[in-house]
């Protein structure tokens, strides 16, 4: 016998040996808390902690509120919530943990698009209902939908629908893209050209930059697009390649005196971080806390800022407001049964900060909508101003194109 | 003509950057031979700190103080790093310094979360550089031509630093044979110490000048360390002009390959690294190394087929293991599935590198054929199951042939680089062929056949091919071929000169380690019900690495264990923290300075370390510097 031998007979051994007691290992994890109702929840809590963080403690304040008022039903409300690390495989996995091990009645949570089709395609199989918060492809409910999944935020096409009718009203003739190259940032183009050629038909598109996302070469682009002279730039960057892109296109001038439309770009996640370089006059889609004076949104800025001491951003009411649809569905279905959960679930209304909404029946799509205004600075930050809310029940397409879209079931 | 000539400072603005971080990185693997995944790390931290710094205290002395203090205090920390981790690890095998540096990263990714929050922060602008100049009629940022002036002026310093000092005379000295520097009798230890911070200092000053143009945030360092790897390697590893020329190349294509091709970014700089490779073989001013005089331990013995009782007590824990399904919930035995496919794709990884010496950064290419081959074959031929997964592995099978034939001209780290550019340009073709692969939204509905629907049943197709594949390719370690494969390895010239040619020897073995991995990619759409461009990604690849070198690379299945340890591991902690980078990071780092060997090569630990301890060479077989 060689010593080489005995190192690989013992590896082979060591590692089914390995298998058996990290199994055991797993097994010893998670162990069931005394809970009335579970709700399972997953997001990318280490891959987008800026938005994530403030995502969780919107959910955690909605479950604290719906507890101190009598749960669901007198039942108390439990969420267990779940790290994806940005990866559909690990959402998988979760999702599977929590649906077997834990008992959860209800799937709720997600941010990127992949992982937001992979938890509906889960659903779909395991028959277990799943609410979307923040995925923003089309296809989770149309081309891609199915009877268990819900979603919360408006859609891209939603999104671009609003910013195509404030476009339209521009003079700009001349266009040219900027968007990350993966299908959100294709689909988002791709929609608002479409949107904006219905209303103005004399608008041509000079110019597309596709930089890879999170890797964006910004003064190339900003320079090719310049280049090209468009009267107007549809953005659809956010996060630090939009900081990188604001930065070199501030300092080469290739905003001056352009009319750019941008996704997302007033939301607090990606407009603060810009600081005193933010933007102005950018026609955006987003989330003016500061300036939002309703009766629910006080409460809910009231609540959230006596709590955390911080203002929300848009990932804390997607949490809040995602919680209490939870909640809501709950209530009514008053069952654990997936169908009753379903049927409960269409044209179920349920209360946000931003006003009353409702999952269509038709493709489980909420009609929750967005703030669309234009980008200022104002003390050193950015904000939005002349901005109104816009319902996302009035930027749908008709039933007629959605029910075409939907596979049959 | 203007806007070209805006375009081309542009691209040598980008260059520089570039070239600050790629020089460091080059620096330190010419000398000490350490695969740095951490320099990206350095670099973010760079950042994070010249954030702080320049924050606190404003005015041109504030920011370019802050800068440079920034570069020394993470340097300083480099050095620190050196000394208690990667110095404990010069006489492991020499890729075990890679899994040190990867869990270096994933602690560092989740500190910096911790300490400056989640939120991405903005730097100041240079003070009396905020603005442009006017050159021809357009606007060039007046922070680019500074850093256009720096790169140059980096590269002229780390020039007379190295022709013009004894310390530089003794780096050059060690980048070309470092065996003959310390046979002269020079202090390697403290060498190395200095080198590595030199190396730490220029990438974090390259991560710190870049607060004025980018938002400090904590993908940095992974966003860094791809794009700096391929500079070094297309410039030639060690050499800091080929590094500066290859920086100069990247951004430039980069900025006017997009005038064409708008999207061309996605995969670019994988292009230009696989011609430059295919052309020539040691990048763009590289050398070949100086073949490596290290022989084949003589006291080595080369490992053996199983004896019979071992035999019977393999059999027995597979029997164990099938058990599990009767007594485990069925979360844990899709875990479990989960665990046995990537002991697969671990095991396929580990026959060409520890049989072959071929360590590829690349292998998840052949996962991510197989997965898209069956579901390919399932939702445009509408096949069951079984013969998707057959449709997988020809896939893989078809890919690591084209692929290997390229790469098995290469050897040592251009080998492994050229596995990461053919892994990258198979990723961004399911990721932009939206059309047939969905992109990044990936294939869905991708479920078992009735069969093998319950979780128990998929265990145990699971279970069945992960025996047969281990069984396969232990065959294959101990039969004529193999012998040969291990031949080719230990002395290619001593092979060829007994007919034994490296190349078709080794391209065989990696098509068909292509072939095994694919077949884990396959069962893996079926376990998922979908796949993703990320099984194709570098992410994949790397834990590939990880659990082949935590397995031990020395040894024959030491990646089963490898597999089965950092599977369940990163699991378990996933869904116990938010951390878990963190606490993965930090066991990695634990396992690597408690069993430098790896987990299977426990055993062999005591009996070459003697030997070691006189040469401090490296292990002859299987370092990613390997002799041509």
């Amino acid at each position: 016998m060689t010593g080489r031998a005995r190192v690989s007979r013992r590896a082979s051994a060591a590692g089914l040996g390995a298998l058996a007691v990290g199994l055991g290992w797993l097994g010893t994890a998670g162990a069931a808390l005394a809970a009335d109702i579970k709700v399972g929840e997953i997001n990318s809590y280490s891959a987008l902690p800026s938005f994530t963080e403030p995502y969780r403690k919107g959910w955690q304040l909605a479950v604290d509120e719906i507890n101190a008022h009598g749960g669901i039903g007198g039942k108390t409300l439990v969420v267990v919530s779940r790290d994806d690390a940005g990866k559909p495989g690990e959402a998988l996995t979760a999702a599977n943990e929590l649906v077997s091990r834990e008992g959860v009645v209800l799937l709720a949570g997600g941010f990127f698009s992949n992982v937001g089709l992979a938890l509906g395609d889960f659903a779909k199989q395991h028959r277990i209902v799943y609410v979307a918060g923040e995925p923003l492809t089309d296809a989770l409910v149309w081309s891609a939908g199915n009877r268990y999944t819900f979603r919360l935020r408006p859609s891209n096409y939603m999104q671009a629908a609003m910013l195509a009718e404030e476009a339209a009203k521009l003079p700009a003739k001349t266009w040219a893209s900027i968007a990350p190259n993966y299908e959100y940032g294709q689909s988002a183009v791709a929609v608002f050209k479409k949107l904006l050629s219905a209303r103005r038909p004399d608008v041509t598109w000079v110019a597309e930059q596709w930089p890879t996302q999170g890797k964006i070469d910004a003064g190339p682009v900003a320079q090719a697009i310049a280049a090209a002279k468009p009267d107007a730039i549809l953005n659809v960057e956010f996060g630090p390649d939009l900081v990188k892109l604001v930065r070199e296109g501030d300092t080469r001038g290739l905003f001056k005196g352009r009319s750019v439309v941008s996704f997302l770009t007033g939301e607090p996640e990606y407009l603060d971080p810009l600081k005193d370089e933010a933007p102005e006059g950018w026609i955006v889609t987003g989330y003016p806390w500061q300036a939002i004076h309703t009766p629910a949104h006080d409460a809910f800025l009231k609540a959230y800022q006596d709590r955390y001491h911080d203002h929300p951003r848009l990932g804390s009411v997607v949490g809040y407001a995602l919680i209490q649809a939870v909640a809501g569905i709950l209530r009514k279905a008053d069952s654990t049964d997936p169908e009753t959960i379903v049927a409960a679930a269409e044209g179920l209304g349920f209360d946000t900060p931003f006003g009353p909404a409702s999952f269509r029946a038709i493709d489980h799509q909420s009609t929750l909508g967005a703030f669309v205004g234009t980008t200022a600075r104002r003390d050193g930050a950015g904000v939005m101003e002349n901005f109104r809310y816009v319902d996302g029940a009035a930027v749908l397409p008709p039933d007629a194109d959605v029910k075409a879209l939907r596979p049959k079931e | 003509m203007d806007f070209v000539f805006a375009q081309f400072l542009t691209g040598l603005a980008g260059a520089a950057s570039l070239f600050l971080v790629a020089s460091g990185l080059s620096i330190i693997f010419g000398v000490t031979r350490v695969v740095n995944f951490a320099h990206g790390a350095f670099a973010m931290l760079g950042a994070y700190v010249a954030y702080t710094l320049t924050a606190r205290f404003s005015g041109p002395f504030g920011f370019w103080g802050g800068i440079l203090g920034a570069s020394v205090l993470v340097a300083l920390f480099g050095a620190v790093i050196e000394m208690a981790l990667l110095r404990r690890l010069y006489r492991a095998p020499e890729l075990f310094q890679l899994l040190a540096t990867f869990g270096l990263t994933l602690v560092f990714e989740d500190l910096v979360v911790l300490v400056w929050g989640p939120d991405d922060l903005l730097g100041p602008r240079a003070p009396g550089l905020a603005g442009a100049v006017e050159l021809f009629g357009q606007a060039v940022p007046s922070y680019d031509l500074l850093l256009i002036a720096l790169g140059p002026i980096a590269f002229g310093l780390l020039w007379l630093l190295f022709h013009r000092t004894r310390f530089g005379v003794l780096v050059r000295a060690a980048t070309q044979d470092r065996e003959m520097v310390a046979a002269l009798g020079v202090d390697g230890r403290w060498l190395f110490t200095a080198v590595f911070t030199l190396g730490v200092f220029m990438a974090a000053f390259g991560g710190a000048v870049q607060l004025p143009r980018d938002a400090v945030n904590h993908t940095i360092d992974l966003r860094l360390i791809v794009d700096v790897f391929v500079v070094v390697v297309i410039g030639g590893l060690g050499s800091v002009g080929g590094a500066f020329v290859a920086s100069v190349l990247v951004s430039e294509l980069d900025a006017f390959g997009i005038l064409v091709l708008p999207g061309v970014s996605l995969v670019l700089v994988f292009v230009v690294m696989a011609l430059v490779l295919v052309v020539r073989p040691f990048g763009l001013f590289g050398r070949a190394e100086a073949p490596s005089r290290a022989v084949p331990e003589p006291g080595r013995k080369p490992p053996a087929p199983l004896s019979a009782p071992a035999r019977l007590a393999v059999a027995a824990l597979v029997a164990a293991t099938a058990t599990v399904p009767l007594w485990a919930g069925d979360y844990l035995v899709t875990v479990g599935s989960e665990i046995l496919i990537v002991a697969i794709f671990a095991a396929s990884l580990q026959f060409i590198m520890s049989a072959g010496a071929m360590v590829s950064f690349g292998h998840a290419a052949y996962f991510g054929l197989g997965a898209y081959g069956a579901a390919l074959a399932v939702k445009l031929l509408g096949l069951p199951m079984l013969p998707a997964l057959a449709c997988g592995m020809l896939l893989a099978l078809a890919g690591a042939a084209l692929f290997g034939w390229f790469c098995v001209r290469l050897s040592g780290v251009y080998f492994a680089m050229l596995t990461l550019a053919f892994a990258q340009i198979a990723w961004s073709v399911a990721f932009g062929w939206t059309g047939v692969t969905g992109g990044d939204n990936g294939l869905l509905g991708l479920w078992p056949d009735g069969w093998a629907a319950s979780p128990r049943a998929f265990f145990w197709l699971c279970l069945a091919a992960a025996a047969a594949s281990v069984a396969l390719i232990r065959a294959l370690v101990f039969s004529p071929f193999g012998l040969g494969l291990r031949a080719v390895r230990d002395s290619a010239l001593r092979a060829e000169a007994l007919g034994l040619g490296r190349a078709p020897v080794q391209w065989a073995a990696f098509a068909l380690a292509g072939t095994v991995a694919g077949l884990a990619g396959g069962l893996f759409v079926f376990l998922k019900g979908s796949v993703f461009p990320d099984s194709l990604g570098i992410g994949t690849s790397v834990d590939g690495l990880v659990m082949v070198l935590l397995g031990g690379i020395g040894t024959v299945s030491g990646g089963v264990v490898g597999a089965v340890v950092y599977k369940a591991l990163s699991v378990w902690l996933i869904s116990q923290t938010d951390h878990s980078k963190l606490a993965l990071g930090l066991v990695i780092l634990a396992l690597v300075l408690l069993f430098p060997a790896g987990l299977g090569g426990l055993a062999s630990r005591l009996a070459p370390r003697r030997r070691r301890a006189a040469a401090p060479a490296v292990h002859p077989a299987v370092g990613v510097g390997g002799a041509p």
